[in-house]
């Protein structure tokens, strides 16, 4: 086993036993800073897939922004009752069959799939005119419309969370 | 050199295990964060397509992703503090109104 093999023993390891702790534990303050480290590891995937300007993006967007933003209605909350109650549903073990179930199709399908299409966009030509450059080209250009579009969904979220959240008269 | 397919079944996996946890949790809280759990799988599978196909359009995808994500965790935690403000819980067993 080589280094780059072991590195991403460490990161699918590493990033199955975050996750399932996440679903896990009983506090969801410890599942927000378990999912906080998730995060990280995500980001130094995007790394090892030549993909910085998403790495910093998840970092400052997810990191920063989603998790802080789950903290603050964490606080908001009644955690007592929480921790006294039970953690699952009662129906949990038909929810876990149907998980284990999908994943066995999966890995059966796994190795099948074999992608034959080759982009333009190898690491040398990416590297040639760096990643955000790249990104930046095809986002301004090919994908204008829906750039233009997310902007509309995040100015629907801020007018709908305002609008939700705020105390009848 | 990683074989594509182990990326994908990592990001399989975080998936599974996303949806997991939002059929068997009770707090809504918790659901939420697998569905964020979820979308983080599917941007990891599609990071990796971007880079094993050499095309950076997959990354624009993610970018998008993010974009929606971000919308969508700011109206569920709204509906939950007004939910929370109305019922005074936030698990799903109490929000049963609609159960025939």
């Amino acid at each position: 086993m080589n280094t780059v093999e072991l590195f991403f023993a460490y990161f699918a390891v590493s990033m199955t036993l975050l996750s399932v702790l996440i679903i896990s534990v009983k506090n969801p303050v410890h599942s927000i800073l378990l999912m906080l480290v998730l995060f990280f590891h995500i980001a130094a995937l995007y790394l090892f897939l030549n993909a910085e300007f998403l790495a910093a993006v998840q970092v400052i967007l997810y990191a920063g922004a989603i998790l802080v933003l789950f903290l603050f209605v964490i606080m908001m909350l009644n955690l007592k009752e929480e921790l006294m109650s039970h953690r699952f549903i009662n129906e949990w073990p038909i929810g876990l069959a149907l998980g284990l179930s999908i994943i066995v199709f999966i890995f059966f399908a796994l190795d099948k799939f074999n992608p034959n299409y080759k982009g333009t966009y190898t690491i040398e030509a990416i590297k040639a005119e760096t990643n955000t450059k790249a990104i930046g080209k095809i986002l301004y250009t090919e994908y204008l419309l829906p750039f233009e579009i997310a902007s509309l969904i995040l100015l629907i979220a801020i007018v709908g969370a305002i609008v939700m959240a705020k105390k009848e008269k | 050199m990683i074989p594509l397919s182990w990326y994908i079944g990592l990001s399989a996996v975080i998936f599974i295990i996303g949806l997991i946890g939002f059929l068997v949790r009770r707090n809504l809280i918790i659901m939420f964060m697998s569905i964020e759990l979820m979308l983080n799988s599917i941007n990891i599978s599609l990071v990796a397509f971007s880079h094993y196909l050499q095309d950076i359009k997959g990354q624009i995808i993610v970018f998008f992703i993010i974009t929606v994500a971000a919308a969508e965790a700011a109206i569920g935690l709204a509906i939950l503090v007004a939910l929370f403000r109305n019922k005074n819980s936030i698990h799903t067993d109490d929000i049963a109104e609609m159960k025939g």
